[in-house]
This record gives structure tokens, C-alpha cells and sequence, in this order.
């Protein structure tokens, strides 16, 4: 096979991804069940006057999405590893970050990209309007790629490792909290009147930093589960 | 000095005493179970030289 | 020097030295603290304010100070011992997340009675009660971590790794949590706002240094457990007088 550049690597890691996905279709279409299922919990649970849901909405939509993050993570590399093609791919004379930045996209492309098609039905539920829903949209396009890096390196971290999801969550919940924080920051901002512009731009912020930083230090954490 | 009046703290003595009590207790407990740790290190490691002795 | 450093760093002649230390960081801690206390609750004079419930700020501050410093001391070491491999680094980082650990639990448990009486709730979402939370999270799942991983040298590393980028995301966490708290005004927990009494800075000081010296006393005391277990097929463990008796 001819030696491949960086960005054919990248496809082809998407690639596959996306195809063996397809195959297990179920998989991607629990998460997204899972994040409609946990959204309407909330006004089960809180009652539904309107203002106390209006006010609620970013902030459950978020902690949704952060938890349907977490349940896909186990997804992300166990499989290759289960069946010896992480090994293989730990072999390859590209960088290995690039290949885990593919994981990555693709990750995100299966989890997260549903959860941000989804969400303006869901804000729906809650009465927001429309420029918050727009927000609401914008700060999960930005936030949940970063979502998926920081989930990425918890699930290199514990790879092959009893714990399970709940450990991955453990260590990997609170270092998500600033990307929380400003993601429903946004959306508050614009439901106040205010302009959402240092909340989406911080967001952007995390992503750039994320995108130079965390495929490969999951890299180096795949190297260290994986010797 | 009022002892009596000392440890009332002027009503808050639930929440300064609480607060020490807590913290002295957790440094007991820690040094019991750090301490605790070395004993049972030091039995596993007689439990392994006399398992070679018998070799 | 540089040599005597060295000689150090290997764990059959640290296990030795730390053991004679221990005694020289406890005495001291157990003195200072109970001149601290002294200081504290006999000397500083009543608050303005907030009447005698703010002394417990001489057991919160100092122990929120610790949680925050030992995690930077505990990254640190785990990072030595990922660059250079070196064994004992990486125990010594081990050994000194359950006391980080239990700082942090202490200021949380201390700030909650502190925020009661004077704020009305027992948990007031301040900036840095918050983040010491988060904080605690940390420690947690660094424990967490290396307790699921069986084999010595991966648990070493990924701890590194964890606590490298945990020290990273703490400034970012802490900055973000002020943020969050500015927007849901939110209280800020301190003293009645002017300078403090001498004495009640006097105290502060001791009882700050009579938990350093704790810690550093206790955590000698817990690497050389870890020592033995992990150096326990070497020579020099089983040469060791507490074993051969």
C-alpha cells in the first residue's frame, strides 16, 4: 500500500469508522434516544410552569449532551482494541495523534453532531425562543468536538480497564465543567439581552486549544494502556 | 476566662467545634489507616520470606 | 550536593532516610499546631462581624491552601516520573493524593459550617468553594484511576498523565467557575473586609505551617508502605531488619 498522507490517513480513519458504525446503527441512534429521554425527564421531574423551564433549558440541554457524551466514549477505541486493530494501528509510521484525531471526528460526527441536530426540537419542549435556540445550537456545535477530545483522552486513559463508563466519567466530568459553564453561559447571555459573543468566543478558545492539544496527549495515553 | 462561655463560642460553638472536631478526626483516621497500611505490608512481607523459607 | 541527590532517589536508600524524617516533620507539626490553635482562639480578638464563627478560617484557609498546593507537588513528581521513569517519584506522587484528597475534603466540610451561620446555606456556591469541589474531583479520580490499573508502571503513567493535564485545566476551572459565580452573583466567602489582626494572621501562619509539616510527615510515612509492597522481591526488602525478625 502506498504510503498515505496525513489527510488521506484522516479519511480513511473516518472512513472506517463511519462504516462500521452503519453496520451498528443501534449504537449511535441509544445515544441520541438516551439524550431525548434524559431532556424530558427534567420537566417531569420540576413540573412544567413555563418560566422556571425556560430558565432551566440551556443548562439541562447541556448536562444531557455531557452525558450522552460520556455513554458513547466507550465506543471510541474498545473495539479496535478488542479485536488487536488498535495494536496494528499503534505500528503505523504516521503519527499516531492523526490517527486519533480521526477517532475523534468520527466519534463526534456519530454522537455529537446528532445531539446538536437534535436539540432545537428539545428547546422546543421548553419554550425557548428562537434566538436562544439558534445559540443553544451554535455553543453545541463548538462545545461538543470538545466534548468528544476530552472524552477521548479518558476513554485512551482506561482503556481495557474494569471501571467502565463510570470511571471514564469520573475523571473526565470535571475537566468538561468550563466547557459547561460557557456553553450555557451563551445561551444565558442571549436570553438576557446581552451579546453571547465572549462565551461562544472562550468556547472557540477551548476548541482551538483542545484540537493542538488533546489527540496528542490521547496519543500518548493510548501508547501508555496500550505497552 | 468563662471555660463555659469559651466553648459556646457565642452560639456558633456547633459550627467552630464541628469544624476542628472534623479535621482533627480526619488526621486520626488518616494516621490510623496509613499506620494500619504498614502493618499489614510488613505481614504480607513475613508471609512471603517464610513461604521461601520453607522452600 | 547533586550527588547526595541522586543517592536519594533510589528507593532503597529513600526508604531509610524517610523514615528518620518522619519524627522531624511530625513533632513539629503537632507543636505548631497546637500554638496555632492557641493563637487562634486565645489571642486573635472576636470579629467585627462575624463573631467568633470566623475562626474557623484558621483551619479552612490553611487546608484549602494545602489541597491546591499538594495537587501541583503531586503532579509534579508524577511528571518526573513519567520523563525520567523514575519509580519512586511516581510512588511519592501516589502517596500524596489521599492527603491532597483529604485537605480538600476538609476545607469543603469547614467552608460549609463556615457559610451556615454567616451566609444562611450550607453550601453557597462561592467561586472557590467550587472549585475546590472540582478540585476534590480531581484527587478522586487520580485515586481512582491508579486503584483500577493493575500493573505498577501503567498505573504510574497514566496517573502522570491525568494529573499533568488536571494541573493544566485548574487554572482554566478556576477562572471559569469565578466567571459563572460573577454571573449568578453568587457570595464571596471572606472576612469582614479590612486588614486582619495581627494575631489572626499570626495563626493563620502557624497553624499553614503546622499543616505543611503534617503533611509532609504523613506522607513519608505512606511512600514507604508503598515502597515495600512494590520493592518487595528486591534484596535490600528482604535484608530489612522489620522483615527479617
Amino acid at each position: 500500500m502506498n504510503k498515505l498522507s496525513l489527510p488521506g490517513l484522516l479519511g480513511l480513519v473516518i472512513r472506517r469508522d463511519l462504516m462500521l458504525a452503519m453496520r451498528r446503527r443501534a449504537d449511535v441512534l441509544t445515544t441520541l434516544i438516551f439524550f431525548v429521554i434524559v431532556v424530558s425527564l427534567f420537566p417531569l421531574a420540576v413540573g412544567s410552569e413555563m418560566d422556571l423551564l425556560r430558565k432551566m433549558a440551556p443548562g439541562v440541554v447541556w448536562v444531557a449532551a455531557l452525558l450522552a457524551s460520556m455513554l458513547s466514549l466507550g465506543r471510541m477505541f474498545s473495539a479496535d482494541y478488542l479485536d488487536g486493530t488498535l495494536e496494528q494501528m499503534l505500528l503505523v509510521p504516521q503519527s499516531l495523534s492523526i490517527l486519533v484525531l480521526g477517532k475523534i471526528m468520527s466519534h463526534w460526527m456519530l454522537s455529537g453532531l446528532p445531539l446538536v441536530l437534535m436539540s432545537p426540537v428539545l428547546g422546543l419542549q421548553f419554550d425557548m425562543s428562537g434566538q436562544a435556540l439558534l445559540i443553544l445550537v451554535f455553543s453545541l456545535l463548538i462545545g461538543t468536538p470538545v466534548l468528544s477530545m476530552i472524552g477521548a483522552f479518558g476513554a485512551a486513559l482506561t482503556l481495557g480497564l474494569r471501571g467502565g463508563g463510570v470511571l471514564v466519567a469520573l475523571l473526565v466530568l470535571p475537566l468538561c465543567i468550563p466547557v459547561l459553564i460557557f456553553g450555557t453561559g451563551a445561551v444565558i447571555a442571549v436570553t438576557s439581552g446581552v451579546s453571547p459573543a465572549s462565551n461562544l468566543s472562550l468556547l472557540g478558545a477551548f476548541l482551538l486549544m483542545s484540537l493542538l492539544f488533546t489527540p496528542w496527549v490521547s496519543a500518548q495515553a493510548l501508547r501508555i494502556s496500550m505497552e | 476566662m468563662n471555660w463555659l462561655d469559651f466553648f459556646a463560642m457565642k452560639g456558633y460553638a456547633w459550627y467552630v467545634w464541628g469544624s476542628y472536631g472534623i479535621a482533627i478526626l480526619v488526621f486520626i483516621i488518616e494516621i490510623i489507616l496509613v499506620m494500619h497500611k504498614r502493618k499489614v505490608t510488613l505481614q504480607q512481607l513475613h508471609l512471603i520470606r517464610d513461604a521461601k523459607i520453607e522452600d | 550536593m547533586a550527588i547526595n541527590m541522586f543517592k536519594y532517589a533510589a528507593p532503597s536508600t529513600f526508604y531509610g532516610l524517610a523514615g528518620k524524617l518522619i519524627p522531624v516533620f511530625a513533632w513539629p507539626a503537632a507543636i505548631l499546631f497546637c500554638i496555632g490553635m492557641y493563637i487562634g482562639f486565645f489571642v486573635a480578638p472576636t470579629d467585627a462581624v462575624q463573631s467568633e464563627a470566623y475562626r474557623i478560617i484558621f483551619i479552612h484557609v490553611p487546608a484549602s491552601i494545602l489541597s491546591m498546593f499538594l495537587y501541583l507537588i503531586m503532579a509534579g513528581y508524577a511528571a518526573l516520573g513519567l520523563i525520567f521513569n523514575t519509580r519512586l517519584s511516581s510512588m511519592m506522587a501516589t502517596a500524596l493524593a489521599p492527603t491532597g484528597a483529604l485537605f480538600a475534603f476538609i476545607s469543603l466540610w469547614t467552608g460549609a459550617l463556615w457559610g451556615k451561620p454567616m451566609w444562611g446555606a450550607w453550601w453557597v456556591w462561592d467561586a472557590r468553594l467550587t472549585s475546590e469541589l472540582i478540585l476534590l474531583f480531581l484527587y478522586l479520580g487520580f485515586i481512582a484511576l491508579q486503584s483500577s490499573i493493575e500493573d505498577p508502571r501503567r498505573a504510574d503513567r497514566a496517573g502522570a498523565l491525568l494529573a499533568i493535564v488536571g494541573s493544566v485545566n485548574v487554572p482554566i476551572i478556576y477562572f471559569s467557575v469565578k466567571w459563572w459565580n460573577t454571573l449568578h452573583q453568587g457570595s464571596t466567602v471572606k472576612l469582614s473586609g479590612t486588614s486582619m489582626h495581627i494575631a489572626m494572621q499570626q495563626a493563620m501562619f502557624t497553624m499553614f505551617a503546622a499543616l505543611w509539616l503534617y503533611a509532609v510527615a504523613i506522607t513519608l510515612l505512606r511512600v514507604r508502605s508503598i515502597i515495600l509492597e512494590r520493592e518487595r522481591n528486591t534484596q535490600w526488602v528482604t535484608e530489612l531488619v522489620e522483615i527479617k525478625q
